[in-house]
């Protein structure tokens, strides 16, 4: 049993990381009052705009610094693709579900067109991911350092130094308090002189870049092709922002919570220790207990209050 | 509400028409950036989806799935529900159509009827749950639909290897025998080999129950008052939860006979790892067709057009399919984004009166 889990744990932490990242993002965004269910879309966008730049500058220079170019383009990428998302939120008060689902849309046909004119098959291979690596000293440590701190992927530290950086943002500074607030009451926030518009700009943009950013770390880590979709990742992410109840430590739970699942269903084939366990179970798991935390949740949800709701500057 | 009759033109049909030439704007943009002609391009379009009886007949098939989940999608809409879980439904739908399909040696009419009852069932069964959660806690029907759809893309990825596979693919499930497919020979004899078949006739009755339902019906009203006001319609006596039940159990089942349209007339089987993207395009078609069924007729057989046409286009130039995609996205896009088209029709309309 242990040497499973020893086994499968940076497979685990590797799947689990891109889903903490995309999940962030979609915090940000719901926090500051827009809901985002294109997160799929811009994990697409930006698995897309990473392979592409990764691609083209493999060739030319050092791999590994074609790499966090890819990964910088991507969240490039993310946040200018998510202005649609803002644009039709915030100035023109759409729907936000419909925006979202059109994002997806957009992105998932968009891509794919664009990359079939680079390539022809319409997928974009990379030449090299990154390389995996223990960490000196923190990987001899008993038990944990065989756990966390070997054969891990610098993308896992730099998502969890975001995450870190993000929970110090969004409960110790202004500009957190600010988000936060037009995301529970944006016409109080907009009475005390903040303006709801800038945050939520900001906001969704943040959680277009992260997405982005999300769907580049699984192109450079385990995937190392630009597909045209990301197996629909962007929603376990939102489910992981929902079962987290949408707060950092708690999407950081609930990531890995599904992750660990979803690794075991995907390596119970080839582990004889799980084969016992039915795929299908173990894949179903991450919805079928956010449906159940929803029910739990329904009196008291930590959702924010304001989430869907267009504001309307005039109207208080 | 912007429902309003303007003048005899219906302000939501301008809505929709610029919607699509927008969409269709954007892909002429998306060509010219890529070195295509886009008169060319769209010449060639819609040649490939009207060109001969043949190729009318699959625009009209490519339509049909189109045709259920935009119907899905507008029922729960004008019953104020967002049913995003099309797909889910439509996926599970197909596969309980298939199983019964392929298990099955009936007689033909008996065994269609049976499938098409299956998926009916099943599709309804999938959206029950959504429903009891938004009548009984209270939660969001997007995001219990979302989940949905992801409980239903996995139980299919194991039930058919596991149940209905072939002897060699182990991505889908054995090809439906002739008997337990929606085509009929008279009506492929009829369109010169196309892959149409009787699901288009379900659509189109579907769609003109469902207006039936929605306009006529003492039913149809109810399930609308909860929509509009759920605390006023309780307050007049309805009957709230089991309204909210009822709509997403009949969404559910429009986009389960969807499935059995795609998956049982359309194709010969079923493939696994794989939403389908019609769910989705349900939305779009609903809102094009500002959620009424007959115009989700019209909106679907268009974006039925769109996606039979351009395999022809594809085969005469360079342009990829994926253009298909990227308009009806757009059209979805400008379609939500509707108060700057209603607001740039109200701009022109007051220079016209010269207010």
């Amino acid at each position: 049993m242990w040497s499973t889990i020893v086994q499968i744990f940076p497979y685990a932490i590797t799947y689990t990381i891109p889903l903490v990242i995309v999940a962030l993002g979609g915090l940000y965004s719901e926090r500051s009052g827009v809901v985002n269910i294109g997160l799929d879309g811009l994990m697409v966008c930006g698995s897309f705009a990473g392979a592409l730049t990764i691609y083209k500058l493999q060739p030319t220079m050092s791999s590994s610094s074609a790499i966090w170019i890819g990964l910088l383009a991507a969240m490039a990428a993310g946040a200018v693709f998510s202005l649609l998302h803002a644009f039709a939120c915030i100035n023109l008060n759409a729907n936000q579900v419909i925006s979202g689902t059109a994002i997806n849309m957009i992105a998932y046909a968009l891509t794919v067109f664009l990359a079939r004119n680079v390539t022809g098959s319409g997928n974009i291979h990379i030449t090299s991911g990154l390389a995996r690596r223990n960490i000196p000293m923190l990987s001899s440590i008993p038990i944990v350092g065989k756990l966390f701190f070997s054969q891990t992927y610098a993308t896992t530290w730099v998502v969890l130094l975001i995450l870190l950086i993000s929970w110090f943002v969004l409960y110790k500074t202004a500009f957190g308090l600010r988000l936060r607030a037009c995301g529970e009451h944006p016409h109080a926030a907009d009475a005390a002189g903040i303006n709801v518009y800038r945050i939520r700009y900001a906001a969704v943009m943040i959680s277009g870049a992260f997405a982005a950013l999300g769907g580049a770390v699984i192109l450079v880590t385990y995937s190392g092709e630009f597909t045209g979709n990301v197996a629909g990742l962007g929603f376990l992410a939102l489910a992981s922002l929902i079962f987290g109840q949408w707060k950092p430590l708690g999407i950081l739970g609930a990531t890995f919570f599904f992750g660990f699942a979803s690794t075991i269903a995907n390596v119970s084939q080839v582990v004889p220790a799980l084969a016992a366990i039915p795929g299908v179970i173990l894949k179903v798991f991450p919805y079928v207990v956010t449906l159940i935390a929803l029910i739990i949740f329904s009196k008291s949800s930590q959702a924010p209050k304001a989430a869907g709701e267009p504001f309307d500057h005039g109207k208080r | 509400m912007k429902l309003k009759m303007i003048k005899g033109i219906n302000k939501n049909t301008i809505v929709s028409l610029l919607s699509i030439i927008l969409g269709l704007l954007a892909g002429a943009v998306l060509m010219l950036i890529t070195g295509s002609n886009p008169i060319d391009g769209y010449t060639y379009l819609f040649r490939g989806g009207f060109m001969n009886i043949e190729r009318f007949g699959n625009t009209l098939a490519t339509a049909t799935p189109l045709i259920f989940t935009g119907l899905s999608v507008a029922f729960a809409f004008k019953t104020g529900l967002f049913n995003i879980g099309a797909a889910g439904q439509m996926l599970f739908g197909g596969f309980c159509a298939t199983a019964v399909g392929l298990s099955l040696t009936w007689p033909k009419p008996l065994l269609l009827m049976a499938m098409v009852l299956s998926a009916i069932l099943g599709g309804a069964l999938w959206a029950l749950i959504p429903g009891l959660l938004k009548a009984r806690f209270n939660v969001h029907e997007v995001v219990s639909t979302i989940m949905m759809n992801w409980i239903s893309y996995w139980v299919v990825y194991y039930a058919v290897p596991a149940y209905l596979k072939g002897s060699f693919l182990e991505t889908e499930s054995r090809r439906l025998p002739h008997s337990a497919s929606l085509r009929v020979d008279w009506l492929t004899n009829l369109f010169n080999g196309s892959y149409i078949n009787l699901g288009i006739f379900l659509a189109i009755a579907a769609a003109l129950i469902i207006a039936f339902i929605l306009n006529r019906t003492v039913l149809g009203y109810e399930l609308k008052a909860v929509g509009f006001n759920r605390h006023a319609a309780e307050y007049a006596g309805i009957n709230v939860n089991k309204s909210i039940i009822l709509s997403m159990m009949i969404a559910g089942a429009l986009a389960g006979l969807g499935g059995a349209a795609l998956y049982t007339g359309n194709a010969f089987n079923i493939q696994i790892g794989v939403l389908p993207s019609q769910g989705f395009d349900g939305i779009a078609v609903s809102l094009l067709a500002s959620n009424s069924p007959i115009g989700v007729l019209g909106a679907a057989i268009f974006f039925g057009l769109l996606y039979s046409g351009r395999g022809f286009m594809n085969a005469m130039t360079k342009i990829p399919p994926e253009i298909a995609d990227t308009i009806i996205a757009t059209i979805i896009y400008f379609a939500a984004t509707n108060v700057l088209i209603e607001g740039f029709v109200d701009r022109i309309r007051r220079k016209k009166r010269g207010v």
